[in-house]
């Protein structure tokens, strides 16, 4: 019985905790809650991709409405995995946060806060793991307008107008891929992913379809922050609570990006999508600008936060150039960088928020000797960093290693160049604050700061853990990456 | 002679007001976008915002439209029906819309508690003073 019913639970788990919140008036309750149902999350994703890799892919029809006139919930390997990605990070996040954000957001909207960070990742969720393309824009707004109220709970007023900024960009990209969702279904007449694709084909060169196509484009990548719609990135991720920025950087963005994969490859095809459209020619120089471009600007921030995001900008371009070059090979890497992403930048963002939860600032001129005040945290950050270089051993490595034989394979060798490049200018911030943190007195007459306490020191520690365990191990990740690329692009398996 | 029988005789333009409920649309539409982007004000952002979702609510609802088609439901001697679906995705859209700006707007009160004003430009201006 439970196992039938897996994909919605893997929602209705998060969706009926959120309200539950807010009724809870009891800190220690809503903690309890919270863990229980985000770990419970967790179990359920894991125990979706196990299915998905012993039994293959599986449909669930909601309410018992057979697709394409039902909504229908489709697990294959790649919304497993990236569903493992996302309740995982909130697993972990959560395990972590209680005490940031005791600090960070005001007594008594304690509870509407986690309410708020449930709906974020039921949003997530179900953008994953539905196959129905009207539902994708429902869990987007849900996951949108809740990750607007959470941004704007931050400790700095400038998180508001981030907020506001963020509603704005957010909205018309949300509005976007509604449009482009309307125009496909005026062409087929149907809203399943599935039954979508295949009607496509007859009437795939009008202009309707074209101009869906060009909407879906858009709108994705406003929501992804692909270079230039990338805006809204900076002051949300710098400014909102910190366990909101590791939530958000490591998942929201990473499902945007999922979603682009399931619309260009699952929906359109990807003789479509990148044989008939000029996509390559539009899609791969902006994901080259913004991965130098990302990486150029973090180097300058003072707010390591701030350089945080921006280096997500970057990383968004490595996972769209992935995409772009639309041989597995490219496709693996797109992919396994999304996960491996997501693990580097969560613990990176809960390191900050260690720091923050200590010394109170997140500015590299308060980190000053903060390796020996904070061993561990500082070590979380540098296994971090040097992911987001690329150093062997690593998570970050794999990735990168995929997508310069990915270019190689193509002849693109000036791609790989611009991705070595990229990765000299990674050392450079991440060494700025390793610098700081490591061979820089304290500032005097302030006071000592200690470790921050186990329950946050063990997920950040052990999200940190994952990315060299994954970075050694490559089994589960890249096998798992390959399978899915090869399954979108219609070759091996 | 008729309106309609002298529009009919330039078949550019029966082909230009047949479509005139998507004109409306794309009219609206840019109506609204223009506002976001042109407007500095909070407040008249959020409203562009709105006219411009409410474009995509017509698009979606004059996509349902049958012509000579009843409201759908069966009844003896009606054989010709608009399709309801459109009309039902958009009234989750029209939920999602008032539900943007209702936290758009305590979005901006808040902001107008903090820093005092509700022009963009003057909010930018007043976090560059250290």
């Amino acid at each position: 019985m439970i196992r039938d019913n897996l994909p919605a639970l893997q929602i209705v788990v998060p969706l009926v905790t959120a309200p539950l919140l807010i009724l809870l008036r009891r800190r220690g309750l809503v903690t309890a809650f919270v863990l229980l149902a985000t770990w419970i999350t967790f179990g359920i994703s894991l125990a979706l991709l196990h299915q998905v890799l012993t039994d293959g892919p599986f449909a669930y029809a909601l309410g018992g409405w057979a697709a394409p006139w039902g909504i229908e919930y489709r697990v294959d390997l790649l919304s497993g995995f990236v569903l493992v990605l996302v309740s995982g990070i909130g697993a972990f996040v959560c395990t972590y946060s209680p005490l940031s954000v005791a600090l960070e957001v005001p007594y008594r909207t304690y509870g509407s806060f986690y309410a708020m960070f449930m709906l974020c990742l039921t949003g997530l969720l179900g953008i994953t793991i539905t196959g129905d393309m009207f539902n994708v824009f429902v869990f987007l707004e849900v996951s949108a307008l809740s990750s607007y109220v959470l941004i704007s709970m931050g400790s700095d007023r400038r998180a508001l107008p981030a907020a506001y900024r963020y509603l704005i960009m957010g909205t018309i990209g949300a509005t976007f891929i509604l449009i482009g969702v309307g125009l496909l279904y005026m062409m087929t007449g149907t809203l399943n992913m599935a039954d979508m694709a295949g009607r496509l084909d007859s009437v795939e060169h009008t202009r309707t379809v074209i101009a869906a196509f060009g909407f879906l484009t858009v709108g994705i990548a406003l929501k992804m922050a692909l270079f230039p719609l990338h805006l809204w990135l900076p002051n949300a991720y710098a400014y909102s609570p910190s366990v909101v920025s590791a939530f958000i950087a490591a998942t929201s963005t990473k499902v945007s990006v999922y979603l682009l994969i399931r619309v260009f490859l699952t929906v359109f095809g990807v003789e479509y999508a990148f044989r008939d459209m000029p996509l390559v020619y539009v899609v791969m120089p902006l994901a080259l600008i913004g991965i130098v471009s990302g990486s150029l600007v973090a180097v300058f921030q003072n707010n390591v936060k701030r350089m945080l995001a921006y280096s997500s900008i970057a990383q968004v371009g490595y996972m769209v150039l992935g995409i772009s070059m639309a041989s597995v090979t490219g496709l693996t890497g797109g992919i396994v960088h999304l996960f491996n992403h997501g693990l580097m930048k969560g613990a990176l963002f809960l390191a900050m928020g260690a720091i923050f939860y200590r010394a109170g600032s997140v500015h590299i001129d308060d980190l000053k000797g903060i390796g020996k005040r904070m061993p561990v945290t500082t070590a979380v950050f540098v296994v971090g960093g040097l992911g987001l270089i690329g150093v062997p051993l690593t998570v970050g490595f794999i990735s990168k290693w995929y997508l310069v034989s990915a270019a190689l394979q193509q002849g693109l060798w000036w791609v790989a160049l611009i991705i070595l490049f990229s990765s000299l200018l990674a050392l450079i911030y991440v060494w700025r604050v390793v610098e700081v943190a490591y061979f820089e007195a304290p500032p005097e007459g302030r006071e000592a700061v200690d470790e921050v306490p186990l329950s946050m020191l063990v997920p950040m520690s052990a999200l940190a853990a994952a990315t060299v365990v994954f970075g050694i191990n490559t089994e589960f990740t890249a096998g798992v990456a390959r399978a899915a690329a090869e399954m979108l692009l219609g070759v091996g398996g | 002679m008729d309106f309609a029988a002298a529009v009919e005789q330039y078949p550019a333009l029966t082909s230009f007001l047949g479509r005139y409920n998507y004109w409306v649309v794309i009219v609206l539409m840019m109506t609204g976008f223009y506002i976001v982007i042109a407007r500095d004000n909070m407040l008249k952002k959020l409203i562009g915002l709105n006219i411009f979702q409410t474009s995509v609510f017509l698009l979606y609802i004059s996509m349902g439209k049958v012509q000579g088609g009843t409201a759908p439901i069966l009844k003896e001697g009606f054989s010709v029906y608009a399709n309801p679906l459109p009309s039902v995705l958009i009234l989750t859209a029209i939920v999602v819309g008032i539900a943007t700006t209702s936290v758009g707007l305590a979005l901006v009160v808040r902001i107008y508690d903090a820093y005092g004003t509700v022009e963009a430009d003057d909010v930018d201006e007043r976090d560059e003073v250290p």
